[in-house]
């Protein structure tokens, strides 16, 4: 059996909890090429590249990609048209 | 007593090339990708120059065969740090494709089966700096390192040299590509180390 090239969304905890505040892996994102919803973690994630590169499962389009430099990130979301998070009701 | 053997030490220092700052050397070719790799058949591969004023140039695989052969060996560096010396290819130099192709582009910005695009100053892909390769080490390009072709552009970072390549588009602007429309420097010398914007 041959390994997949790419691995799940799960990844991007460490890489993503660098840059936000929230916990990214209860996240949905909504793929701006094909527009299905799901889960970041469901994202498939190329990281033997230059950086990472998150496509949706669905359509394969690239939704997010993150690059990190040593002393800087570089963010790019314009692949998803949003991510949404589970918030406390109590606040 | 330590676990290496006093006195050997590797291969002398003097022996060794110089490499790009802040690169080491792999006898391997690592294979990195940013997503699926494509897969296209020679009958159905196509490498198309369009021009700033829409004008196309085609070939065909049979065409690209029938043009002047060269079999270019470089040293290749990728921005990750890895560097390998020595690569043997073979392929058409840009200069036999770019030859006939009238514009007063400064820009090429290479589109790639797939989806991948890169850019490039048109300058670089010129004087027998830059090829479209077909072939490594005497073997036809396999898909994971950019077949049936991919440019080849060893002066500069390695993800200039686009794997899967179908195509360039001459431009009067710079167009920034995959990379370098996400942190990345949008030259990429790597004797200057010119991996990140604003290095």
């Amino acid at each position: 059996m041959t390994a997949l090239p790419y691995v799940d969304g799960n990844m991007l905890d460490g890489p993503l909890g660098e840059v936000f505040a929230v916990d990214l892996s209860s996240a949905t994102a909504r793929c701006a090429h094909c527009g299905t919803p799901g889960p970041v973690a469901g994202l498939r994630v190329y990281s033997h590249a230059p950086g990472l590169v998150a496509r949706c499962p669905t359509c394969v389009e690239v939704m997010l990609r993150l690059v990190r430099a040593p002393d800087r990130a570089w963010l790019d979301l314009r692949g998803a048209t949003f991510l949404q998070f589970p918030m406390s009701p109590d606040r | 007593m330590g676990i290496v053997t006093p006195g050997f030490q590797g291969r002398p220092r003097s022996g060794t090339p110089d490499l790009p700052p802040g690169q080491y050397l792999t006898p391997d070719f690592p294979v990195l990708s940013a997503g699926p790799t494509p897969k296209v058949p020679q009958d159905q591969w196509e490498f198309v120059i369009s021009t700033e004023t829409g004008t196309e140039h085609r070939w065909s695989w049979a065409e690209l065969m029938a043009l002047p052969q060269e079999t270019p060996t470089v040293d290749i560096h990728c921005v990750t740090r890895w560097s390998k010396l020595g690569t043997t290819w073979r392929g058409v130099s840009l200069d036999t494709l770019l030859d006939g192709v009238e514009s007063a582009a400064d820009y090429a910005l290479a589109h790639s089966y797939g989806g991948y695009t890169t850019n490039l100053p048109l300058d670089d892909l010129r004087d027998g700096q830059a090829w479209l390769v077909h072939t490594y080490d005497g073997d036809d390009l396999p898909a994971e390192h950019g077949g049936p072709a991919r440019l080849l552009v060893p002066h500069l970072y390695f993800w200039k040299s686009a794997k899967w390549v179908r195509g360039l588009h001459l431009t009067i602007e710079d167009t920034p590509g995959f990379w370098e429309t996400a942190g990345y420097h949008d030259y990429g010398d790597p004797w200057r180390e010119q991996r990140y914007q604003g290095d």
